[in-house]
């Protein structure tokens, strides 16, 4: 017997979908094997999971919560992914919309009406994400440094400047010592929903985002010809595409929907800037997953970024009712990410078996 | 152990999908040869040389080392027999030492202090076959020449005795040229042998002592250099059958189209491959170019279309300079371009069928509209163009990579005539196809023609641009060696000048 591995010419979009669900499944065989090795039963911690994300209403508004982060981020990173723009540094992108956001809040907040304060933060966020996003394309067209590279150094970059910013020139009058700055005034801050921490306005413009962006890439110009720079550069050169300003664009859009997704969080949950690690539970990371679940569809970006917040939110749960890490999401997520790729391996490659001649 | 004394292949037959690269060749070789392996791309030579190195298995025939029988598995078992092989692009670690890349994965370097061993074996050889390098210099600050002489004596060392070159002076200025043929020659005098794979037929005049002719896979002719002259080279390699030209009529050339003036250009290496090129195309004509590949028509036509910058010289369409104007300016301005390589340059795989139909008009109307995509109508256009060219494909949704070579390039075909270009560029559009398909597309260049555009074919199937084109270029070394019409003149000129002679003197009498 031995194993034969070719070229598959075409996958059905059934056949995709089985792929990825069985990559899923197979991701939550490992993960249980994680849990079995720490001692506990894996179905019954991986049914917890999904009991406290989905199986009620208190968890539900939470996973809400997180998939909004997760549903602008991934759907922005889809985007990237299409030209084949490797963007690990949304972390990044949404501290610096963060930051723009608060600049902007605590500077006019006070004497501006939310109408008008809570659309510019948003803008601001969006243009400072997005002038960080184009950072590395810059670099990549320009210098041909690898974005991989200088996105996650970037990412370092923001981090420290947050810290600088907290602890420095933005540190809070009212904050007695803490690394925060001021909070933002009242008209600048979201109302949530009901008594959770939802607000209904970010959950609209996650989901009209993405659909947005989905748009973007299957119906417009920029996003054919970004699916071209993707697929095929020397293509996109004979075609005539710009290859320095579809980059360009398309990394200020990705950017800056991540840094959306930071004034988000800023003025839904947190109301003042603080550390990095607080502003961020690693959403930039996760959402790396929530575009490849979401098959680089920024559109699909909605369910995967749902179900990674439901994950996170699970986890949050086990934490606490089983005593486990809080980390063993993070193996959860990663577990998961490899399992995708592997599947791809699968959607592109035929593999059986063949009995040895003679 | 046991040299190279006499190398024979016998029978060696390899297809792929579809395709037989070689049919039933014969070689021999033996110690203190130079065997030129000529003709055109695709005619086989590589292939068999692939067999002979271990990197393909052959379907039928085998390899006799001095009438023993080899079982070739891979490249080490080449190697193992004394057969080595200098690829056209050098397989060297750039960041590393000259010593350093020789030293990679030789077996007989002692373990401790493998440097002085290294650098003593080298020094010996450099000495002995004039193959001057400097052991302690990182490849990347090495020239071309330079990197080729690493590369032979990596071979060397490990005890090539008969070293097959792939196309070695393609990328050597002329002087390295002369420096390597020296080493060669000095070679074979210690009892080397070696394999030259060329399409250049000057160099295989010169260096080497016998030549085997390939074409379409099979041998066409072998013999010993003293007896041929370059034309009958020549003759062996574009093969004498010439078919009746298609069905064309009459029609009088227009106006000019493109002209072009004092064109210089040059390679990828920095090199002159295209120059001071002058010619004039016009309306209603299909202007050939025919010549060995590698003599400067892939630069010439990336010149014109925009993908490479000119040195000297000016391109005008319909009386307007282009010159160097972007890729997208010259498409807009009525060139239309069949790319050389058409999955690498001319196709997007991974898209759909009607998303590839519109490659390069995406931006016009009525495909898009504002900075929307008006995929309607794009449908309608990719249906029409699978229509009327006749693309075989399951339907419009299909990824591209899964048509054929042929299919593919009917769709290329049909999207650039469609446009209706007052220039359309065709770069080797039947190579690799089948007749069916080839025939077809010919005769969609002869109805661009009639429908009073010009065509640029650039080809070196002479078969085909004498049943096209009204009137043919040869090109040689970046020159344009004489210009023929296809009705009136002599196939044994045209070998001429493929060679590199100019025949002036019948040139009066034909045209």
């Amino acid at each position: 017997m031995s194993v034969v591995v070719i070229p598959r010419e075409k996958a059905t979009p059934l056949f995709n979908f089985f792929i990825l669900l069985g990559s899923l499944f197979a991701g939550l065989v490992a993960v249980g094997i994680v849990f079995l090795l720490k001692g506990i039963n894996p179905f019954f911690a991986i049914f917890e999971i999904f009991r406290a994300s989905f199986g009620s209403f208190f968890g539900f508004k939470e996973t809400l919560t997180k998939a909004v982060p997760l549903i602008l981020i991934g759907s922005g990173l889809a985007l990237a992914y299409r030209a084949k723009f490797w963007n690990i540094g949304a972390e990044s992108q949404l501290l610096v919309g963060a930051i723009f956001g608060t600049w902007i809040g605590l500077a006019w907040g006070p004497s501006l009406p939310g109408f008008i304060i809570l659309p510019l933060m948003f803008i601001g966020g969006f243009i400072g994400g997005g002038l960080w996003g184009m950072v590395p394309a810059i670099f990549k067209v320009k210098f041909g440094i690898n974005e991989v590279i200088s996105t996650l150094m970037l990412n370092y970059i923001a981090a420290e400047f947050v810290k600088f910013l907290v602890v420095g020139p933005w540190k809070g009058k009212t904050k007695y010592g803490y690394p925060y700055t001021d909070d933002l005034p009242d008209q600048a801050i979201l109302k949530y929903l009901g008594n959770s921490r939802v607000s209904l306005v970010l959950i609209i413009l996650a989901v009209c985002v993405a659909l947005l962006l989905a748009f973007l890439v299957f119906r417009t110009r920029f996003g054919y010809e970004i699916r071209v720079i993707g697929e095929n550069p020397e293509a996109a050169r004979y075609s005539g595409i710009d290859f320095f300003r579809t980059t360009l664009i398309m990394m200020f859009i990705s950017g800056g929907v991540a840094g959306l997704a930071g004034v988000g969080e800023l003025s839904s949950i947190h109301h003042h800037l603080s550390y990095p690690e607080t502003i961020s539970a690693g959403y930039g990371f996760t959402a790396i997953i929530v575009a490849w679940l979401g098959r680089l569809h920024p559109g699909f970006a909605i369910l995967s970024g749902l179900f990674f917040a439901g994950i996170i939110v699970g986890g949050d749960a086990i934490q606490m009712s089983m005593g486990l890490p809080a980390t063993t999401v993070n193996v959860f997520n990663g577990l998961i990410l490899v399992f995708l790729i592997m599947g791809d391996f699968f959607l592109n490659h035929k593999v059986f078996y063949q009995r040895r001649k003679g | 152990m046991k040299r190279i004394e006499k190398l024979e292949m016998q029978g060696i037959t390899k297809s792929f999908v579809g395709v037989k690269a070689n049919q039933d060749v014969n070689l021999t070789i033996e110690k203190g040869d130079i065997l030129g392996l000529l003709g055109e791309n695709g005619a086989g030579k590589t292939t068999l040389m692939n067999v002979l190195y271990g990197l393909y298995h052959p379907d039928k025939g085998k390899v006799l080392v001095n009438g023993e029988q080899l079982h070739l598995r891979n490249p080490k078992d080449s190697m193992k027999v004394g057969i080595g092989m200098i690829h056209q692009h050098f397989m060297l670690v750039q960041k590393h030492t000259v010593l350093e890349n020789i030293a990679l994965g030789y077996d007989e370097a002692p373990f401790f202090f493998p440097q002085r061993y290294m650098r003593n074996r080298i020094e010996e050889y450099s000495r002995k076959f004039g193959l001057e390098v400097d052991p302690d210099k990182k490849i990347w600050e090495l020239s071309a020449g330079e990197q080729q002489r690493v590369e032979i004596l990596k071979a060397l060392l490990r005890n090539a005795d008969l070293l097959i070159m792939d196309e070695p002076t393609s990328v050597l200025t002329p002087q390295e040229a002369e420096d390597l043929f020296d080493i060669l020659r000095k070679m074979i005098n210690d009892g080397h042998s070696v394999i030259l794979i060329s399409h250049k037929l000057e160099e295989i005049m010169s260096i080497c002592n016998r030549v085997m002719v390939m074409r379409k896979g099979k041998v066409t002719g072998s013999a010993i250099i003293k007896d041929v002259t370059k034309v009958d080279l020549a003759r062996m390699m574009i093969g004498r059958e010439l078919s009746n030209s298609l069905e064309k009529s009459e029609i009088e050339p227009g106006d000019p189209i493109l002209e072009i003036s004092d064109l210089s250009v040059d390679s990828d290496q920095g090199l002159p491959i295209v120059r001071n090129l002058s010619y004039t195309i016009c309306g209603s004509e299909i202007f050939g170019i025919a010549g060995v590949s590698g003599n400067g028509q892939r630069e010439m036509v990336e010149s014109i279309t925009g993908l490479r910058k000119s040195v000297t010289g000016s391109v005008r369409l319909q009386g307007d300079d282009i010159t160097n104007k972007s890729a997208r300016f010259i498409h807009n301005n009525g060139i239309n371009h069949v790319p050389e390589e058409r999955i690498k340059f001319g196709t997007v795989a991974n898209l759909q069928l009607f998303e590839n139909s519109v490659l390069k008009k995406h931006h016009t109307t009525p495909f898009s509209k504002r900075m929307l995509m008006n995929y309607p109508v794009i449908r309608e256009h990719a249906n029409s163009l699978v229509e009327k060219y006749n693309v075989d494909a399951a339907s419009i949704n299909t990824p591209v990579k899964n048509l054929s070579g042929g299919n593919m390039q009917k769709l290329i075909l049909g999207r650039e005539i469609s446009a209706e270009p007052s220039l359309l560029i065709a770069a080797h559009p039947t190579y690799g196809l089948d007749v069916g398909a080839a025939e077809y597309i010919r005769k969609e260049l002869i109805n661009c023609r009639d429908r009073g555009g010009a065509v640029l074919l650039v080809s070196e199937d002479l078969e085909e641009l004498f049943q096209v084109c009204d009137r043919i270029a040869v090109m040689f070394e970046g020159h344009i060696m004489g210009i023929v019409e296809p009705g009136n003149c002599d196939i044994e000129d045209v070998g001429m000048m493929m060679a590199g002679s100019a025949v002036e003197k019948k040139q009066g009498e034909n045209l």
